[in-house]
Order: C-alpha cells, then structure tokens, then sequence
C-alpha cells in the first residue's frame, strides 16, 4: 500500500475528475466517509475501501517501515481503484521482530471468492502483500510470480478473533496443557487468525507484572497474532495506577472482575461499583465473570456434606440461577456507574435472557457465549466416566438443559448476543484429577478454540438461524469492534491486516481427540459432526492452513494494542454521560430552601449514637453539633397539640403545602 | 379460635352481641346476602333469618358491603429513630387504622444490632399491650446474623407466636447482610417454617451513590430516590428470590415501591417461585414526583425505603399486578415522624428518618384506584387487603374472613363514600399527610373490632390496651406447602446423587503434572469449605517436577496405566 499511495500521489492528474481531492495526501476525516459501514465512492468498481482514513489509533506503529516502502516499489502498476482514497501513509504494522515477513514478502491472490463481510457479500479478487489487503477488486493487476489461490465462489471471510482464551494459564505449580503455541495453531486450524488471552495476576500481585510475564510468553509462541485482557483479582489504589497504565501506556482496554471465587478472586459489590466507575471514566471495557460466589460457596458445602464429591457436583453447586443473579446485579452496576459491561461466558438461557433484557432497557451490554455453551450441555456432568465428566468441568458450568444450545444460537442469531469466545483453557485428566475426590478442586476449563468457527456454523448459520454476515460479526467483527481494533482486523477491506479464511460449507468434519490439535485428551465436543471447516487459512498474509496440513511458526505472533473507548461501546456512553451531567443542574438549584430550615429541628435528641443511625458515615453530620436541645420531648398525641412550630424567623409557609 | 383466658376477661366485660343486618358479605372467594350475629368477639352465625336473642344491637348494613377487617402487615409504630419515637405510637397508630377499616395490625420490632431479638421483642409486646386498640402482632427484624440469633429465633418461633422475620440487603454498616449471611438466615428460618420478609435494596451500591450524590452537592430529600433508583430495588428483589429458591424457603417482599421490582416478583412467580409481594400504600396512591418539592418539609415527608418511584405511572401499574394476582397483599408502611423529627436530615439526605403514613388509607386507596376503576373486583379487594395477609402469616380463617368461629372483626364498606384527604382530618399525628388533597372513594361505615363497634359514621370509640397480641403458628401453608412437596423432591434428587459415588473412586489418579506443592492461593477453589476426604493429598508423594511436565503434547503422556491397569477409564464412556 506505501508504494502504492506514493504512486498515487504522483499520478494525482490522471484520477478521473470524480474522485480527485484536494490535499489527497491528508489524513481523511473520517465522517466524510459516513463512517465504517458505508461504501466509499467508487467502492463498486473496484471494491476497494479507504481503510487509512477509517483507522483510530495505531500510528504509532507506523515510522519503522518507512524504510520498506522504497524497498517495496515495483509494484506501482496497480491503477484500477481509486488512488484519491489511498492516503500516502501506510498502515502495514510490522513490528521489529518480524524481520522473516519482510525477507519473504509474501503475496497472493485470492481468486474468484465470495467476500463476506459483516454487512455485505460480494465476488472479488483480493491481493495481498506483505500481509496486509492490498487490492480488492475484479480482474486486479499484479506483480508475477503471486501466488494465486482459486477460492472457486467459496466463502472469503475475515479471520476469527477468538475473543477469550486462556492458553498457558497457571494453575497450582503446573500451566494448561496448551501454550500459546498448541493453543493458537488450534485456534488457526480452526480459522481463527487473532486470540485474546486473559492475564491472571494473582490476588496481590502486580497487573503490570502479570502482563509483562503473558507478554513474554506469548511473544515467544504465539503463531497468530494476539491480544490481552487483564483480569483484576483485588482492589487498591496501586491496583488503580497499574489498570490507568495499562490502558494509557500498555495497549489492554478490556478488564475482567469476578463476582465467583470467593476468598480469591471475587470482589465486593462495592470494589466492582469502583472499578467500573473508573473504567467508564477512562474507556475501558468491564468484563464481568458473572456467578455469584457467596452462595455457591454456601452450596458447595452443602454439596460436600450430602456426600456429592463428583463433577456433578459442579453443577448442582452451580445453578444458572447463580448465574442470572450475577448477570443481573452486574447489568445494575454498569448502567449506575454507566460503564459497558461485556458479560464473559454466557452459559445458560436465563443469563442470556436477562442481557437480552437489558439491552432492550437500553443497556450497553454485551454477551459472549462460548463455544460449549453453544455446542454441548451439562448432561455430561452425569457421565460414568469420570474423566469424561471432569473434562466438562467449567464455570460457569453448562447447563443441564439441552435446549440450552439452541437458545443461545437463537440469541446470537439475532444480536442479543454479540460475540462467540471459546474460553479455551485445557487441563489434562491428570490435571483433572487433582478433583477426583472433591469436586471443588477440579480445575476449571473446557477446550473449544479450534471448534468455535465450526459449532456456530454448524448450529446456526446450517440451520437456518442465521445469514452468513451475521457469522462473521459474531465470530469476527463485533470482536474487533468491542477491542477497537476494527477495521484492521474483522473486515476484508483495503488496508486490513490480511488475516482471512476461505471457508468451506460443504465440508463435514467428526471432532475427535484424536485428530484435534489440542493437546488435551478429551475434546468436550467429540464425535460432534459439524458442517462447515476453514479449507485456506491466511494469517499475517501468509497460508498457514492449506489441504489439512498446518505451517504456523511459533512465535510470529504478534501483541497487537487496543486503544480505550471503542466506538462500539463507548459512543452511547459518552452521550449518555452528558446527560447525567445535565441532569444534576436542576438538583443543585433545591439547595437553599433546605439550609433555611435548620431552626426547625426539635425532634431529636441530641444523645444520637451512631449506632442508631440507618444511614451510617453520613458526609456531614452537621446537626450533631448544631443541635442542643434539653432532652426528648414526650411523644405527642395529637397533631393538634404541636403542630406548627414556629421558626424565629416565622416561615409559616414551610409547613403547609404546597 | 377462642381467645385466650388472660384476654377473655376484657371482651366478655362488654359481652356485646350484634347482628348485622341486610349487608352482603364478602370473602375472597364469593359474596353472598347474609346477616351476621357476633357474640364475645366472635361470629357466631352467618346467614338469613338468624334467630337472635333479645336485646340485640341491630346494625342496618342497607346493602352495604361487609367484608373481614383489613390486615395491616406493615407498620412501625414503635420505632425509634437516634432516639425519638415515632409520633404514631400503638394507641395513635391503631386508633388511625381502624379509622381506615382496618381491624388489624403487623408491626415490625426492630432492635438495635446487638440487642437481644427477645427482649426487643418483649418490650414491644410491653409497649403494645398498654397501648394497642385493636388486635395486633409482630414482625422481628434481624439486625445482624450470628449463631446467637438462632436460639432465641428458635423461642420465638416456638414459644412467642412469631412467624415472620425481616433481613435487610440495604443500610450498610447497620442491618445490611451479606449474601451468605442472607443464605445461613434463609436456610435456619425455612427450618423453623417461618416467612423471611426482606427489605430488597442493593446497600452496597447505595452507599456508594449517597456519597456521590453528596459529592454533588445534593443534600435534600431529592438525594434520596436518585441515590436509591429503582434498578437497586429490582437487583436486590432479584437475588433475594435466588437466594429463596436456592434455599427453598418462601420469601416475602416487603415494600415493593416500584414497577421493576414487582415485575421481578411477577416473573419469578410465573417460574414458580414461592415469593410474596407487598406495595404499601404509598406506592398505590402517590409517586416520588414530589421529592423534587420546592417545599423541603412536604419534600421530606415522601422520604421512605425504597423510594417512591419518580415514575408516574408505577401506582397504575402496581393496581394491575395487585388485582391479577402478581402481588399479594397491601400494607402501609406506617412509620410516622414529625416534620420536626425529619428535620435532622435538613442538611444532609441520609439522616432523614424514613416513612411515610398510609395506615388509615390503605383500604381506601385500594378501592378507589383499583375497585373503581375497574381493575379489581371486591373478593379480589378482601384478598388483598386482609385475606392473603391472614393466609401468609397463617392467621386465617381466624382472622381474614367472615365465617362462623372468625373473631369478630368486621367492616361495613361503603363503595360510594367519597372522602378528601387531608392532614387536618386524620387520626395520624402527622402535621403531612403525604396523600393530603387526594379525593378518595369508599371507605368504611362501621368498624366492628374484636365484636365492639369502635368507628360509628365518623366516630371513633376506642380504649386503649383492649389489643390482643395475636400469636402465630409456623408453617402457614399458603407459603409451606409447596416448599414441603420440593423439599422432598430435593430429597429423592440427593438420593440419585449418591448412587454416583461409586465410580468417582475407581478413577486411578495419576496426577503426572503436579507438582505436590500446590500453593494456597492459585487455586481458584482452595478457600471453598474444607472437602471431607482429602484422601489424594497425603497420598502422592511425588518428588518435584517431572522431567517431561513441558512437554504437553498428548502423543506423549497418553494413557497413563495406572497399576489396575484400567485402561477404560481414559476412553470415552
């Protein structure tokens, strides 16, 4: 693209008139393309969208390459889209390490898909260089010797984001048994092109600590590209510094609480009513796992004492009452501190109702059911197997209603749901066995990473529930909106990162652990046989999934920041918080009457232990002091008796009505 | 049925018979022409030419309703705020509700956390007997939860007459439990078959807005409906009955102040919840529009928890779901403090004392907002206003209908009697009546209370202490018998539970990845109750990290055999 807007700005006189610009070479606003959504002038002829001008944030990144623009030249004969919407600078983010992308320069062509988008389908042809969409558009001209592939009028969709996963996590001295290694090469088998990854600091631990050490790890094997959220397990003031640097400085705009856990993790209601106030101010997305401790605790216990010891324990112990209830007080807590809550793992119908319920309150909340809850149940729970019941272990738990599944396939069919996660976290059965006799110590994940693209496509988009553009936004786009990473990733556009896969509907695949590519024993969904499977998987412009066979080189991942206030969540906030602020006026203006008042007071005895108070840690206490009467009257009788106490300033109007 | 001996001795004294004449009786389930004879505060026939000794007060009834006295679940009468009583103590108060219709009263003691719930509760029955005129009993509200609680808990279930026992989720720092203190209070008051009443707001979250309204700047009665919005109330509604269901223990709300927490109740109930709603008065008949009140005393005396909402049309709606059956029962929430008392949160919103009036009107504004207009018909208005009370607090048919062995209270109700509110007509001590100027249609004719008449076409004759305190019984089926039937079900789903015990054992563990140390705090379970048998712990003494623990591909580690040899275990059953 460098090359190309530098070609472009020379040529600037042969742009037919309709699409010349003054000041091309200027940043576009972005308004002037009526946003995100709408097509670009010209954009039928070429199928090309101006991405630069769309981007938020991420310039940084841009000064190393300035080198590889020159470099990168020879392919300035591509003159069939409009060169008034390419802007000179370009947005191919490569960071340091990636010095192989470079050397191999990789670029193909995509022939003769159907390009799926979460707002439109159309036949293109897309080129690719350097791992990033160069062209889009029918009959492109490119440099020879690309690789060309023949989609053949398949699906060309943008790469899924998987949007939660806990790949290497720590648990206990030992870690899952996928790194981010095992963990993202399934997620790529999968057609999944970019994770995002949970950082768990333990309680009292650093944030930035925590992150700086998933960093590590992930940059090292990571094969696709990743980002993170960060979990908060406890709540100070340092903790508040650590959550400000990590959204101004460190790229993460999403943060986790719990309301489960308890004595670990979980936080009080009033922690959280903290934290969301502070991620509302500053942009950051609340992410709430939603179950709510203090009673499950309680169950459990009670669990354990009726001898229950096996996984079904998990679930009994966990009812999606729970849940709801969590989702529920949640949802009350964002919309008073007006903060967008983004509820992670939605499991059962009554949690995914009452997000459907807010949102239609007007609510900013978003749902993200994962993969098991939308491919399995809990029935498992019950299995004789007990390895096999373990391995369903999750929490929240799946739900013992097999209906379940539908539903939220419904849900998200219609947006009530925005986003599918897998929650990937896999343990070995031996991991699992350190359960075996107490059901509360199993730990808790289910693997879903590689099976996620396949379980929507197969349970909705198969069934009718839903068009091919809404699969993409859910496995894809609404991700990328809610991380503000959108349009570089989550759309097939000019300027997006090429991460894309040509998927197959036909294909029929039997999932087995077998053949899975996780390294976990069990696969929660095994011996599911689930239409639709990625046939091409392109990932940073290279093919890393081609006829089954999978090249992803560890480590070519990259961390990719997220910016606060997304768009997507945080435009009606912000118009929301303006009218918070308008309505607080009319509320200051009642003051004086009140103060006036004051040589009314006669009922109360000047004895008022803090005790007796309903309302303790008043601001002021004013009265206590203000107040010396001689001891309490005798109760009165009748309002005759005392019915007006005349002020020595004779207000008789403030005890009658008006 | 029959008084006690000890109470007898009043009611006999006056040994009034009275017949009823040529009224039409009304229960909660049909109305019928009768004529009612009462001896010794008790009815004694229903029916038509009853034959009657001589000598009999005749009350000519001339077609008028007659209907059981209402039930008022809801008042403080006795509860101090810093200090200071309310100014409607029991004698003022009582004397208020059966002005109203109503025959009577629950109230609410409320010791101080720390207080003995027995001696509070002594104090009030002290208090009440001196002072009460009309048939009363109790609610014990559980300041803070400790295992002290349960003993006299236990008394005062078993010995005392006490059925019902309020929790709080709001007032942080004071009466406000956590959610697995509401949890251990739900589980030993559905033993003991009590009803838990609960005062359903967020506190938490309460108390963090109060400081920011402060924060504000806002210090008058405004502060308090926008510190307290409604959405608190729905949350809390919300996790009480969670938490009931989880329990299985019937929960009871009390004050449901506005739309979004009664459709929580309406919701639950469709899924089969054992929940109880209760408006009051204020939130029948009035909104929270007059807190923004330029007035700062009219302001004031709206002031209640939960708040009245600031949507007009919540009373509407609160009707519809009274009539159709999503809320239960009427009460007042009663609780009246001076204009001088509430002045001690002139300066600051939070230390206003909270309560409203509505004891004398609660029956009134039932009538004329959802009889009148329409929306309810009269055996549904006895249901709610008395009959669902008697029900849940297990006081029916003794009280809450008309029928023979029923005492004697009873309400002439005339449909067509139009009244206009106002403070300067009330038997409250209030100097506001937060109603003041409303035009109220219907209201009672006569009030027959334990078989005296003591309101007689606007007269009002009453003797302090002739109340009774009324005892109650635990379980009240109304609530028990649903919950009786799931606890057994429950029963038969531990049992099925059990059986699973066996296989979970056969597993070989072969924890190859663990290291033995496993530190306290990563596991995310660790802190849960200690498990009962922690067998594996002792038993593996492995040496430290294994050599292959990086190794995680599963090719490698497959199928660890344990020494059985149980190959089956690791395949898919």
């Amino acid at each position: 693209m460098a090359e190309r807007g530098r070609g472009d700005a020379d040529r600037d006189g042969d742009v037919p008139v309709y699409l010349a610009r003054p000041g091309t070479a200027d940043q576009l606003p972005r308004q002037q393309h009526g946003g995100v959504f709408s097509n670009v002038e010209g954009a039928y002829e070429s199928k090309t969208i101006d991405f630069d001008a769309l981007t938020v944030g991420q310039r940084s990144s841009r000064s190393p390459r300035a080198t590889n623009r020159e470099e990168l030249k020879p392919s300035k004969h591509e003159t069939n889209f409009p060169p008034a919407l390419i802007e000179p600078e370009d947005t191919l983010r490569i960071k340091k390490k990636d010095p192989q992308i470079l050397d191999k320069s990789e670029r193909l062509l995509i022939k003769g898909g159907r390009i799926v988008n979460d707002d439109q389908s159309f036949y293109a042809d897309i080129y690719m260089e350097d791992g990033v969409i160069k062209q889009i558009g029918d009959n492109l001209i490119v440099p020879g010797g690309v690789k060309t592939i023949e989609a053949d009028g398949k699906m060309v969709i943008p790469g899924g984001i998987d949007i939660h996963t806990h790949l290497q996590m720590p648990f206990r001295g030992t870690s899952t048994v996928d790194d981010f290694s095992q963990g993202t090469k399934a997620a790529l088998a999968g057609g999944t092109t970019m994770i995002v990854d949970h950082v768990i600091p333990e309680p009292g631990s650093s944030l930035l600590e925590g992150f700086e050490r998933w960093r590590e790890w992930a940059d090292e094997k990571a094969c696709c590209d990743y980002a993170l959220h960060v979990d908060i397990t406890h709540w100070n003031d340092s903790v508040k510094q650590e959550v400000l640097s990590l959204i101004k400085e460190k790229g993460v705009n999403s943060f986790q609480v719990y309301m489960a856990f308890k004595d670990l993790y979980q936080l009080s209601n009033s922690e959280i009513y903290e934290i969301f106030t502070f991620l509302g101010e500053h942009g950051g997305i609340a992410q709430v796992h939603a179950e709510n401790g203090e009673i499950i605790a309680e169950e459990q216990a009670r669990m354990l004492e009726m001898g229950i010891t096996g996984p079904e324990g998990h679930v009994l112990s966990r009812p999606e009452e729970l849940e709801a209830e969590a989702v529920f007080r949640a949802v009350t807590i964002a919309s008073q501190t007006n903060c967008p809550l983004y509820v992670t793992r939605v499991m059962s119908k009554s949690a995914a109702d009452i997000i459907s319920q807010a949102r239609k309150k007007g609510n900013v909340v978003f749902g993200e059911p994962i993969t098991a809850s939308l491919g399995t149940d809990g029935t498992h729970y019950w299995s004789k197997n007990w390895a096999k019941a373990a391995s369903f272990v999750t929490s929240p738990p799946l739900s013992p209603d097999p209906t379940t599944p539908d539903y939220l396939n419904t849900l998200l069919a219609s947006g009530d749901l925005s986003v599918v996660g897998s929650a990937h976290c896999t343990f070995s059965v031996a991991q699992k066995a350190i359960g075996k006799d107490d059901f509360t110590q199993i730990p808790e994940g289910v693997n879903g990473a590689e099976e996620r693209m396949s379980v929507i496509w197969d349970k909705a988009v198969v069934t009718g529930k839903m068009d091919e553009n809404m699969f993409v936004a859910v496995t894809s786009t609404n991700a990328a909106k809610i991380l503000n990473l959108y349009p570089r990733k989550g759309r097939i556009a000019v300027g997006s990162d090429s991460d894309l896969v040509i998927w197959d509907t036909d294909a029929v695949r039997t999932i087995t652990a077998k053949t899975h590519h996780s390294a976990a024993e069990y696969n929660v969904f095994e011996g599911m046989e689930l239409r639709g499977a990625p046939m091409l998987v392109v990932c940073q412009g290279k093919i890393v999934l081609e006829d089954g066979n999978l090249h992803a080189t560890a480590g070519t991942g990259r961390f990719i920041p997220c910016s606060p206030f997304p768009d997507f969540a945080y435009k009606r906030v912000k118009a929301r918080k303006q009218m918070a602020i308008l309505k607080a006026v009319p509320r200051g203006m009642y003051d004086g009457p009140v103060s006036e008042f004051s040589p009314m007071s006669r009922g109360g005895t000047p004895s008022a232990s803090a005790r007796t108070s309903p309302t303790k840690a008043p601001v002021r206490n004013l009265h206590q002091s203000g107040f010396t009467l001689s001891g309490p009257e005798e109760a009165p009788i009748r309002a005759a008796g005392r019915r007006t106490f005349m002020p020595p300033g004779g207000r008789s109007n403030i005890t009658s009505l008006s | 049925m029959q008084p006690k001996p000890a109470e007898e001795s009043a009611v006999v004294q006056y040994n009034e018979r009275l017949v009823i004449k040529g009224g039409r009786v009304v229960n909660d389930d049909q109305s019928q022409y009768a004529d009612v004879y009462v001896e010794d505060g008790i009815i004694k026939q229903v029916g038509e030419n009853l034959i009657v000794p001589g000598g009999v007060k005749v009350i000519e009834a001339n077609g008028c309703m007659v209907i059981p006295g209402g039930i008022d679940v809801n008042t403080c009468l006795h509860k101090p705020y810093l200090g200071t009583p309310p100014v409607d103590d029991f004698y003022q108060g009582t004397k208020a509700a059966l002005a109203g219709g109503t025959t009577m009263i629950i109230d609410h003691v409320t010791p101080q956390p720390g207080e003995s719930l027995l001696e509070a509760f002594e104090k009030w029955q002290e208090v009440a007997d001196k002072k009460s005129c009309c048939d009363y009993s109790l609610h014990l509200d559980i300041p803070h939860w400790h295992e002290g609680v349960k003993e006299e808990l236990e008394q005062l279930v078993q010995e005392k007459g006490i059925n019902s026992f309020q929790v709080y989720m709001a007032y942080k720092g004071l009466f406000q439990m956590p959610d697995s203190q509401l949890y251990e209070a739900f589980s030993f008051l559905k033993e003991l078959g009590a009803v838990v009443l609960v005062h359903a707001e967020n506190g938490d979250l309460i108390a963090q807005e109060q400081s920011k309204i402060l924060g504000m700047g806002i210090t008058g009665p405004e502060g308090h409906p926008l510190s307290r919005p409604e959405e608190l109330e729905a949350e809390a509604v919300f996790r009480a009955i969670t938490l009931g269901n989880r329990v299985n223990c019937p929960v009871y709300i009390t004050k449901v102040m506005s739309k979004s927490a009664a459709d929580t109740v309406a919701t639950a109930r469709k899924k089969g919840s054992v929940v109880f709603g209760e408006p009051i008065t204020a939130s029948l008949a009035t909104d929270g529009s007059h807190y923004w009140s330029k007035n700062w005393a009219k302001a004031a005396a709206y002031v209640t928890s939960p708040p009245l909402s600031p949507d007009p049309t919540t009373p509407d709606h609160l009707h519809s779901l009274l009539s159709c059956g999503d809320l239960q029962v009427v009460g007042s929430g009663h609780c009246a403090y001076s204009t001088s008392q509430k002045a001690i949160g002139k300066d600051n919103f939070t230390l206003i004392p909270e309560g409203t009036n509505g004891v004398e009107e609660r029956m009134g504004f039932v009538w004329d907002k959802a009889v009148a207009m329409g929306k309810m018909d009269e055996n549904q208005f006895v249901a709610v206003t008395s009959t669902n009370a008697a029900k849940i607090f297990n006081l029916y048919p003794r009280k809450g209908r008309i029928a023979v062995g029923s005492d004697a209270d009873i309400v002439i109700w005339d449909p067509d009697k139009i009244k206009t509110i106002t403070a300067k007509a009330q038997q409250s001590a209030l100097e506001y009546n937060i109603f003041e100027g409303m035009e109220c249609h219907g209201g009672p004719v006569y009030v027959v209370s334990q078989g005296r008449i003591v309101f007689e076409e606007g007269n009002l004759q009453v003797h302090q202490g002739t109340g009774r305190f009324i005892s109650r019984k635990p379980f009240p089926d109304v609530a028990y018998q649903r919950i009786k039937y799931r606890n057994k079900m429950m029963c038969k789903q531990g049992v099925s539970r059990g059986m699973y015990d066996g296989p979970v054992y056969d597993v070989p563990a072969t924890p190859k990845y663990i290291t033995p140390a496993p530190s306290a705090k990563t596991s995310p379970t660790t802190h849960q109750p200690p498990p009962i048998r922690n067998l594996h712990q002792s038993n593996f003494s492995l040496s430290g990290a294994q050599i292959d623990d990086n190794i995680p591909r599963r090719s490698g580690h497959r199928i660890v055999a344990p020494p059985g040899g149980r190959s089956n275990i690791t395949s898919l059953g």
